[in-house]
């Protein structure tokens, strides 16, 4: 997947920042090769040696560890696999915690519309793995697993060739494994992936405890997304004011999103955060049919109507602000050839199988929910009120172990609203022609999952 | 403790020389009684996972008579145990009781309810101690408690020869139909969840009620079964020769 | 120092004891599923809340103090 250059607009901020490197785009995506992953000597060539965090006495490496959590405090990093949660505050919560510390670096990508941390894998291994060494230092881990899905594709052969390559060349005191995880769409939560780490099933787990206090192996665990530690692979070499020449205060740098859809170029761009959505179209070569919306977030996020996607910038703060998330940088347009109601029936039904099964609320609501979608796009003869549908919203998100279930209403939710008049149509008048032959939505079937005894 | 054992006998001898002692009634009473709680408290546990409840026996109270019928069970066993030991007709010691099959006295049959009572006292410990064991580990253990039933009631016909006499022996009928309900009521309501479980739970009842069938015509009550259960020979020269009545 | 009840989902077995005994903070829902209120618990309600949590054949119930600042994970 090699997409052209995009051409998001540049911002630059005064020209003081920490480094002579330039600002602009792109940034982790920057002298990657068409065919195949850069090799160490390229990419140190390109970026730089990795810089210095463990090493040269106990005193000094922790001084040199603060720094670095500093400068990613001061950078503003967030975590790029959903949560967007502040990254310098989940490493000082590990480092704070008793026990030696184990890194593990979020590479399962389960979101079936996301193919960025894939991509990053493939091109650019090294910034990943750099990233990871760096934050494994910091905290004075000694070991870094990533993990990747059974989905993953040629990203895990070039990130075992990676791995290969720094062990050759003697690298640093950490050690570097890859680790294979199978399962379905909740196996790249973080306590579903340390237990399938841990060779059970890679299913989210009751919490306290945290990863961070006790995770992989009972030792503090830094859970980081793919992509989160290469962009602190860059913040390491050329500091938090570089970092924020791009990009908006709330979300500063730049970022990585798979646009897929009826475009010209589908596939995962590096923009500019905060870039305007028809800018990405744009550099993505266009659209190439009709939009009905478009969903940002994944499929635990927020469809919109095409007729706001002028409106739409892809940051943080920008999106919750309309009322969606940026979550994974996952950009899904849906064409107006398809039928909306049909594509939201499938999804609803996959969504609901694709529970972990563990929890009463989940089971039964996400079943409750989807079987509702399927009335109304039937037009059957009972059919769920607008109440019942609240109802049913209100049971099921916020009670389960993990948020799967609120994704699932938020999504279900926010694709009853953007597609209001052809669920009205449904609703009166059953399936449309377009119905049968919905199948926009990627909606693969992955991983064995028991099914759980509930009563 | 051959000290103990001994001092304990020297009590129970007095009252042994009289014939069938106090002790000897207790202990048959007690077995009895130990079988009716330990049969109800199986019943209110299947009632209890199958979530039974009614307006005025709700969810807590099953749980509840489920937890103190056990209990209840236990001490009644309890007493059962030191009746039989105490009593110096037999020389059951107390080890016989909770190792199976040591011991001269019908060992075989004495040795069921040794292995019934290690099963209980495993479930009833655990139960004590489940917040700190955790849901898992006591879960696994309870299952046991299905195994301890059919072992009470083939000691209680074993050990005892006043199963002619008819009382027992409607008890055990009695009993034994409330847990085949309750076991059938559990594996057809489709719990276990997993078929294999329903299917062993329907293959073990209709193995056990065919082995009952079989096995008591041949044995307590069929004939001299006192001197073919393993009593020792120098206690069947104080049995009667009828096969009536309450022998020894 | 305020107490309150929560309950662990993936344990939970729907038994529904612990809405007999704790109508003041926990209902159930359509599917047998406590509904939990997160407010503190007070005097006889804490003995209550107690009772209820020795109560759960699963052990899902939990009595937990102040609510303790953590990342999201």
């Amino acid at each position: 997947m090699s997409p052209p250059a995009p051409t998001a607009e540049l911002h630059p901020a005064a020209p003081d920042g920490d480094s002579p490197a330039p600002a602009q785009l792109p940034r982790l995506l920057a002298g990657v090769r068409d065919e195949r992953a850069l090799t160490l000597d390229e990419h140190s060539a390109l970026h730089g040696e990795l810089p210095a965090v463990g090493g040269g006495g106990r005193s000094r490496s922790r001084t040199k560890a603060r720094r670095l959590i500093e400068e990613v405090e001061a950078a503003g990093l967030c975590g790029c696999g959903g949560g967007g949660f502040p990254t310098a505050t989940k490493m000082r919560s590990v480092a704070g915690a008793r026990g030696r510390a184990i890194v593990v670096v979020n590479a399962i990508e389960a979101e079936p519309p996301s193919f960025k941390d894939r991509t990053l894998l493939e091109l650019a291994p090294h910034l990943v793995l750099d990233g990871a060494v760096l934050a494994a230092e910091a905290l004075r881990a000694d070991e870094v697993v990533v993990a990747i899905g059974e989905h993953a594709g040629g990203s895990a052969a070039s990130t075992y060739a990676a791995i290969q390559e720094r062990s050759r060349a003697a690298q640093g005191r950490v050690t570097l494994t890859l680790a294979s995880v199978g399962g379905g769409y909740v196996a790249g939560q973080e306590s579903a992936l340390i237990s399938g780490l841990e060779g059970r099933e890679a299913l989210p787990t009751f919490t306290p405890p945290l990863p961070f206090e006790r995770g992989l192996r009972r030792r503090p665990t830094l859970v980081n997304n793919a992509e989160t530690l290469a962009h602190l692979a860059l913040i390491a070499r050329h500091g938090a004011g570089w970092f924020r020449r791009l990009g908006t205060d709330a979300h500063p740098g730049s970022a990585l999103v798979t646009l897929s859809g009826p475009v010209a170029y589908p596939g995962v761009y590096e923009i500019e955060a905060g870039a305007p959505l028809p800018t990405l179209i744009d550099a993505a070569g266009g659209t190439t049919a009709g939009v009905r919306g478009v969903l940002t977030g994944g499929y635990a996020g927020t469809w919109a109507p095409s007729t706001a996607i002028d409106e739409l910038a892809l940051s943080r703060e920008r999106l919750k602000a309309a009322g969606s998330s940026f979550g994974a940088g996952i950009v899904l347009l849906l064409s107006a050839e398809t039928c909306p109601v049909a594509e939201t029936t499938r999804l609803a039904r996959w969504l609901a199988g694709e529970s972990a099964r563990q929890c009463g609320p989940c089971i039964h609501g996400l079943d409750a929910i989807a079987g509702a979608v399927e009335a109304i796009a039937a037009g059957a003869r009972e059919q769920p009120s607008e109440q019942r549908l609240r109802t049913l919203a209100s049971l099921t998100a916020g009670r389960g172990a993990c948020a799967h279930p609120d994704g699932a209403v938020r999504v279900i939710a926010s694709a009853l609203r953007a597609f209001a008049p052809e669920f009205e149509d449904h609703r009166r008048s059953g399936p449309c022609e377009r119905c049968r032959s919905a199948s926009e939505l990627p909606l693969p079937h992955r991983g064995g999952r028991r099914g759980g005894d509930r009563p | 403790m051959a000290a103990v054992s001994s001092s304990v006998a020297a009590l129970g001898a007095p009252l042994a020389a009289a014939g069938p002692s106090v002790l000897w009634y207790l202990t048959r009473a007690t077995g009895a009684v130990s079988l009716v709680l330990l049969t109800g408290a199986l019943v209110l546990g299947v009632a209890d996972v199958r979530r039974l409840s009614t307006a005025n026996w709700p969810r807590f109270m099953i749980d509840s008579l489920h937890r103190s019928v056990s209990l209840l069970a236990i001490v009644f066993l309890g007493v059962h145990i030191l009746t039989s030991v105490l009593d110096s007709f037999t020389s059951i010691s107390l080890v016989n009781a909770v190792v199976p099959f040591t011991g001269s006295y019908r060992p075989l049959w004495l040795g069921l309810g040794a292995v019934a009572f290690d099963l209980m006292l495993a479930v009833i410990i655990t139960s004590l101690l489940r917040g700190r064991i955790g849901y898992t580990g006591w879960r696994a253990v309870h299952w046991l408690a299905y195994a301890s039933w059919p072992l009470a009631l083939v000691h209680g016909l074993g050990t005892g020869s006043d199963v002619n006499s008819g009382w027992l022996l409607v008890l055990s009928v009695v009993c034994g139909l409330a847990v085949a309900a309750a076991v059938l009521s559990r594996v057809l309501s489709g719990w276990p969840a997993g078929a294999t479980g329903r299917r062993v739970g329907l293959a073990a009842t209709a193995a056990f009620a065919i082995f009952l069938l079989a096995w008591l015509p041949m044995g307590p009550l069929g004939s001299e079964w006192a001197r073919r259960s393993g009593t020792p020979s120098s206690l069947l020269s104080h049995t009667s020769t009828t096969s009536k009545g309450t022998t020894r | 120092m305020s107490h309150h009840v929560r309950v662990n989902p993936i344990a939970c077995e729907a038994h529904g004891i612990c809405a007999e005994l704790l109508p003041e903070r926990i209902t159930l829902d359509e599917w047998g599923y406590p509904i939990v209120d997160g407010r503190p618990l007070h005097g006889e309600q804490l003995e209550h809340a107690r009772r209820a949590a020795r109560a759960c054949p699963t052990l899902a119930l939990i009595l937990q103090r102040e609510r303790s600042r953590t990342p999201a994970s």
